[in-house]
Parts: C-alpha cells; sequence; structure tokens
C-alpha cells in the first residue's frame, strides 16, 4: 500500500532489501539489549536506508477505529527512530482513532507535507488502498484453496513482519515445506471477521493484530492438523496472549517457536522435524 | 456465605484498598491481605507464568495463590495501559488451571473506562445492600486517604536522607498509615494528615544547602513496591541524596499533568507521540529533571516492558544532549540485590565527582 501511494504521486521508492545478518546486526547495534528482535531488525533496515534516498517514512500506527490497539512499539517507534538516528531525514503518517487522526486523515497530511495535490492525493490513496485489499484477496483465495490439499495442514500462527522476514520467518516456512507440509498462515483470512471471532478465546484481548491471529485459530480449528506459535524475543502481547491460547484450545497439538538475534538454524529444524513426526503418527492413529 | 476478598500488594496501597472495599461490600464479606511479598511469593508466581512476561505478573500471580490458599474466594486486580490490561484474564485462566474456584472482579483504573455504574454494579453483587450514596462515600473517603498518604510519603522520600536519627521519618509514615486506616469519614483523614506533616516537618534536618538531587522515572509497579526495587529508595537515602519521584497512585489517575499533551509538551520534542503506557512520563520527566538542576535520574523498569524500552533511546538522547547522567535497571525475578547496590554506589559517586568537577 505505502509502495502504491507514494508511486501514484509520482515519487521514487527505495525498498531496504530483504533482511541479512548484515542488517540484523547493524540494528541490534542502534539498539537497547531488551528491545524486540523485531524492533531490531526495524532499526537495522532504517539505518540501511539513510544516505539512500531523501526520506525514510516511519509510520506511527496506534489505534484503530474500535480501540483495538496495536503492539506499544508501534506506538513509540517513530520517536524511537528520531532519537537514534537523528541524522536521519523522516516523513511519518501517525494512525490513532482515539486522538481523531483516521488513516485518511494520516495520508491527507503526508501527502501535503510531500507538496502533492490534494485532489492527487486522495487518489493515491484510494488507489493504494484498493491495491491493498486486492492483494490481501488473492492471498485469502490462495490459502484456501489450500485447504483441500492432503498434505498436513500447519497454521503458523505469527505476525506477518515476523513470519515473511527473509532471516527470521523464512527458515520455518522452508522447513516445513520441505518435509512436505502444507503452510497456512493466520494473518491472512479477513481481518475484521478474525477479530470477531477471536471473542470466543478472549474476552478482553485488545491488541488488534494478536485478536487477528487469534480468530484465525478458531476460524481454522477443524480444518487443520497443528499450530506453530512464532515469536520473537521478548515481545509483550505474544508472551500472554499465546499463554492463554495454549490453555484454552486443547485438541490441536502446538507448539511454540521463540525467536532470537542469535538462533541456529539447526535446533529450529529439528524441533519443526519432530513435531511434523508427532502430527503424522496422530494422523495414523486417527484414521 | 461471607466473601473473602483478596488482592494483589503493591506497596502501602493495600491500606486504601482495603478500606474501600471493606466500606463497600459491608457485613458481605471481609477483606483478608494477601501475605506479605517474601522470596516465596515470587517463586510460586515465576512458576506458573509464561516464559517472559513482564515481573509485576508474577508478583501478581503469587500473591493470588498465597491469598487463595489461605481460602480467599474473590479476588480483585486492576487494568492498565500497556499489557498489564491483558493480565487478569490469563492470570484467571492459570489460577483456574490449577484448580482453584473464585470470582475475579476488576478495579478499572482507565479513566476512558472507568464508570461509576459499572462500579457500583459490580459491588451491588457482592453486597446487595449497597446504595450510590454509599459507594460515593467510600470512594471519596480512599481517594483522601491516598492524597493524603502520597503527600506525606513524598515529602518523607525527600527528606529521609537527612534525618539525625534514622528512622524517625518512616516511624511517623507508618503511625499515619495505622490510624488512617482506622478512619471513618474524610474529615478523620484530614485531621490525622494535618497532625502527622506537622510531626514530620518538626523532625530536625541535617540537610546541606546543596544537597545532591535525583529523580526516579519508570514503570510504576517497580517504582511503588518497594520489595520489586530492592527497597531502592531506601538505599538511597543512605547516601544523603534528595529523592523526587512524580508516579504514585495520585499522580497516575488524577493528575492533569499525566495526560499525553501535557506530556508531549514538556518532552520538548523528545516525544512526538504517546510511546506507551508510562514510556512517555518516564522521557517528559527526564527533560523536566535535566532543566530543574537535577544531578541524576534512575530509571526502573521491569525486564522486557515495552513502553519503557521504548522510552530508554530516548532517554539516552536527552542524557546525551542535556548532559545528565541516567542510570537504568530492569528487575526481573534472578536480579542480584548485591548488583543493585555496587550499581548504586557507583552511580553516587559518579555524580558526587561531577559536581566536583563543576565547581
Amino acid at each position: 500500500m505505502w509502495r502504491s501511494f507514494f508511486e501514484e504521486l509520482g515519487l521514487n521508492v527505495v525498498v531496504s532489501p530483504n533482511t541479512n545478518k548484515a542488517i540484523l546486526d547493524a540494528g541490534i547495534n542502534a539498539s537497547i539489549d531488551e528491545s524486540c528482535t523485531s524492533a531490531k531488525v526495524y532499526m537495522g533496515h532504517v539505518e540501511w536506508l539513510i544516505g539512500k534516498c531523501d526520506y525514510i517514512f516511519v509510520p506511527r500506527i496506534a489505534i484503530y477505529e474500535n480501540g483495538d490497539a496495536t503492539c506499544t512499539k508501534f506506538y513509540g517507534i517513530y520517536d524511537i527512530v528520531r532519537a537514534t538516528f537523528p541524522q536521519a531525514k523522516l516523513i511519518h503518517i501517525n494512525i490513532d482513532y482515539e486522538d481523531g487522526q483516521t488513516e485518511w486523515n494520516a495520508y491527507k497530511k503526508l501527502g501535503d507535507e510531500l507538496g502533492a495535490k490534494p485532489a492527487a492525493v486522495k487518489q493515491a490513496y484510494k488507489n493504494a488502498a484498493a491495491a491493498l485489499k486486492n492483494y490481501e484477496l488473492e492471498l485469502q483465495a490462495a490459502q484456501h484453496a489450500l485447504l483441500q490439499s492432503p498434505k498436513l495442514k500447519v497454521l503458523i500462527v505469527a505476525h506477518p513482519y515476523n513470519i515473511y522476514d527473509a532471516l527470521i520467518g523464512e527458515p520455518i516456512v522452508r522447513a516445513l515445506e520441505s518435509l512436505n507440509a502444507a503452510v497456512l498462515y493466520a494473518d491472512i483470512p479477513d481481518i475484521a471477521h478474525m477479530c470477531e471471532k477471536s471473542k470466543t478465546i478472549s474476552r478482553t484481548m485488545y491488541w488488534r493484530y494478536n485478536k487477528h491471529l487469534t480468530g484465525s485459530i478458531v476460524h481454522y480449528s477443524d480444518k487443520i492438523d497443528g499450530i506453530i506459535f512464532m515469536t520473537t524475543f521478548p515481545c509483550g502481547p505474544d508472551s500472554l496472549a499465546i499463554e492463554l491460547i495454549q490453555r484454552k484450545v486443547k485438541d490441536i497439538p502446538m507448539t511454540n517457536l521463540v525467536i532470537d538475534s542469535n538462533f541456529g538454524e539447526a535446533g529450529l529444524h529439528t524441533r519443526i522435524e519432530s513435531f511434523i513426526d508427532i502430527l503424522e503418527a496422530k494422523k495414523e492413529t486417527s484414521k | 456465605m461471607k466473601h473473602k476478598i483478596s488482592f494483589p500488594h503493591m506497596g502501602k496501597y493495600s491500606v486504601p484498598i482495603k478500606k474501600l472495599i471493606e466500606e463497600l461490600v459491608g457485613d458481605s464479606g471481609e477483606v483478608m491481605l494477601a501475605p506479605s511479598i517474601t522470596k516465596k511469593t515470587i517463586e510460586l508466581g515465576s512458576k506458573h507464568s509464561p516464559e517472559f512476561v513482564c515481573i509485576p505478573f508474577k508478583y501478581n500471580l503469587g500473591n493470588f495463590i498465597e491469598a487463595l490458599e489461605n481460602g480467599a474466594t474473590v479476588l480483585f486486580h486492576t487494568s492498565g495501559d500497556c499489557r498489564m490490561g491483558f493480565y487478569n484474564e490469563v492470570q484467571e485462566q492459570i489460577l483456574r488451571d490449577l484448580g482453584y474456584e473464585f470470582e475475579m472482579c476488576i478495579l478499572e483504573t482507565n479513566s476512558r473506562n472507568r464508570s461509576l455504574r459499572d462500579f457500583y454494579g459490580m459491588f451491588k453483587r457482592l453486597n446487595p445492600r449497597l446504595t450510590y450514596a454509599r459507594t460515593i462515600k467510600a470512594i471519596l473517603l480512599a481517594v483522601r486517604i491516598v492524597f493524603a498518604m502520597d503527600k506525606i510519603e513524598r515529602y518523607v522520600r525527600q527528606n529521609i536522607g537527612f534525618e539525625t536519627q534514622a528512622g524517625t521519618l518512616e516511624e511517623i509514615e507508618n503511625t499515619f498509615l495505622r490510624d488512617v486506616a482506622k478512619a471513618k469519614s474524610i474529615f478523620t483523614v484530614g485531621k490525622l494528615y494535618k497532625q502527622a506533616m506537622r510531626k514530620l516537618e518538626s523532625v530536625p534536618l541535617n540537610k546541606p544547602q546543596n544537597a545532591l538531587k535525583i529523580g526516579v522515572v519508570g514503570e510504576l509497579y517497580v517504582l511503588m513496591e518497594p520489595f520489586s526495587n530492592y527497597f531502592i529508595e531506601k538505599e538511597l537515602a543512605k547516601f544523603g541524596i534528595e529523592v523526587t519521584r512524580f508516579i504514585d497512585v495520585s499522580y497516575l489517575l488524577f493528575s492533569p499533568k499525566h495526560k499525553i499533551p501535557y506530556l508531549v509538551k514538556e518532552s520538548e520534542g523528545y516525544a512526538t507521540y504517546d510511546i506507551g503506557a508510562d514510556g512517555t512520563d518516564s522521557v517528559a520527566k527526564c527533560v523536566y529533571f535535566a532543566k530543574n538542576g537535577y544531578d541524576g535520574i534512575i530509571h526502573l523498569k521491569p525486564f522486557g516492558c515495552t513502553p519503557e524500552v521504548n522510552s530508554i533511546p530516548i532517554c539516552q538522547k536527552i542524557s546525551e544532549d542535556l548532559g545528565i547522567p541516567i542510570l537504568y535497571f530492569s528487575f526481573d525475578s534472578q536480579t542480584s540485590e548485591t548488583g543493585v547496590k555496587t550499581r548504586l554506589e557507583a552511580f553516587y559517586d559518579m555524580i558526587e565527582m561531577k559536581r566536583e568537577t563543576v565547581k
């Protein structure tokens, strides 16, 4: 969506490359040690971009329509980047419905700041939102088709910024696919719908992204063979959300992979392999 | 059957909370305080907690288990702006999985969701004879106690390092807390408060004109529960330092200065937005302390506390720009007390030397 918004306005977009060891190391050096691994990766990407473009886009996304919040890290990341890299020139949006900052408002301001005409900004926003929506629908259709697969179906419950990361999440997906499992992602089904479904597991959860993932577990509960939670150390919302889900969902085998900045791929592989073995054995016996 | 009500500890605040609940439930229940926090509390709490949850969760859970073991049937919990707001549902599930039977009630602290009607409804279920008038009276009484004890504690904190006879101030404070626990009306509280303040002010102090001044910022639970911060303020007092801390319950719940727009303004550009829970407060107060002639700042947080982890890079920038030293502590169940003391000592030596060279 962001890329398409800026390109619609006729700007050149530079996107940092897939995460690699160098980016992660730069991020670790630019962060305090207790910051979560995902935020460290983010800082690495920001540092990579410095000097390669005129402005770096660092959004602040805090509270959505219905009062659901993002993780606290998202609240502060703009100010953290400012404090850590005072030399970087930033542009940003602020989405905070509680403060009257709707998504459209945020993009309107951003467009103003970039000197674009209001009508052009509106069109760019519309097109960008539509592009995102289309992309989401495609993913949903593909995932829906996968449900028919005869393979073992494993649902990955992880934040998109973790599981689609080339360094942090992809090794897990590769390992699963090499073991001939069908991989489903909990962040793909429609978010509003899933947030509603999450209420059967938790009445009071207020993190939008975790509600999304939790709702997907309910959504897929009778269609999957196993669940893999994947989280980065020490993720605040996940620390509680996963605990609650594991205590409430009883009949699906699940495992929890916690990733930090110095993990070994071999150990990860062994754990995934034994988890798949368990799922296979269970499937055999239930036949 | 009478309800047996309990709640987790947080410093001395068990006095007003107990009072509030007692006034509201009347004869239909009794308040039994959870046993004081000990090493065993935190061991119990850690054992049944998720792996990398923050430390207040473990203390709360330990308190709950110990209270339930003593026969509690109703547990009170509170809400919060960070992941603390989700504590109660997870803790309730953990305790039920352990086989305890109880009822969980939430004292809503978030100004967004605070409503007198819900509050009244919750206590009405516990005590069918409750009236609105009585509810309001009980709230006023508890709030009055909180304000009085916070003011007294603030005075004690600033001056305890300079007593001529160690323990005098604290004893007056403790007497006040003991007496106020029996108070029946806000007028009695007011009278007791005035008495205590008079006594405190008449205690002889040996305070030099230019005593070292330190500000304390950070996450609210580890700031207000001395057990969880290894009684750090007492340690500081031994060095003869004047300690200032803004965060206490009256400040958090009622101060207009704790609102985000004010804090963002006070942070002078270091925070553009709310960075989560009390992180913004830490940033704003670091700027305040730096600009008001303080010699150093101590920042406390539980390990992994996201809002405070957010605030640290910004505080580091403030420290660099405005030249004020900041010492960061991160508490978990494995923190060593000796380590805390050594680091405090080194910090004290450092700010004292800094003072000398500036002269």
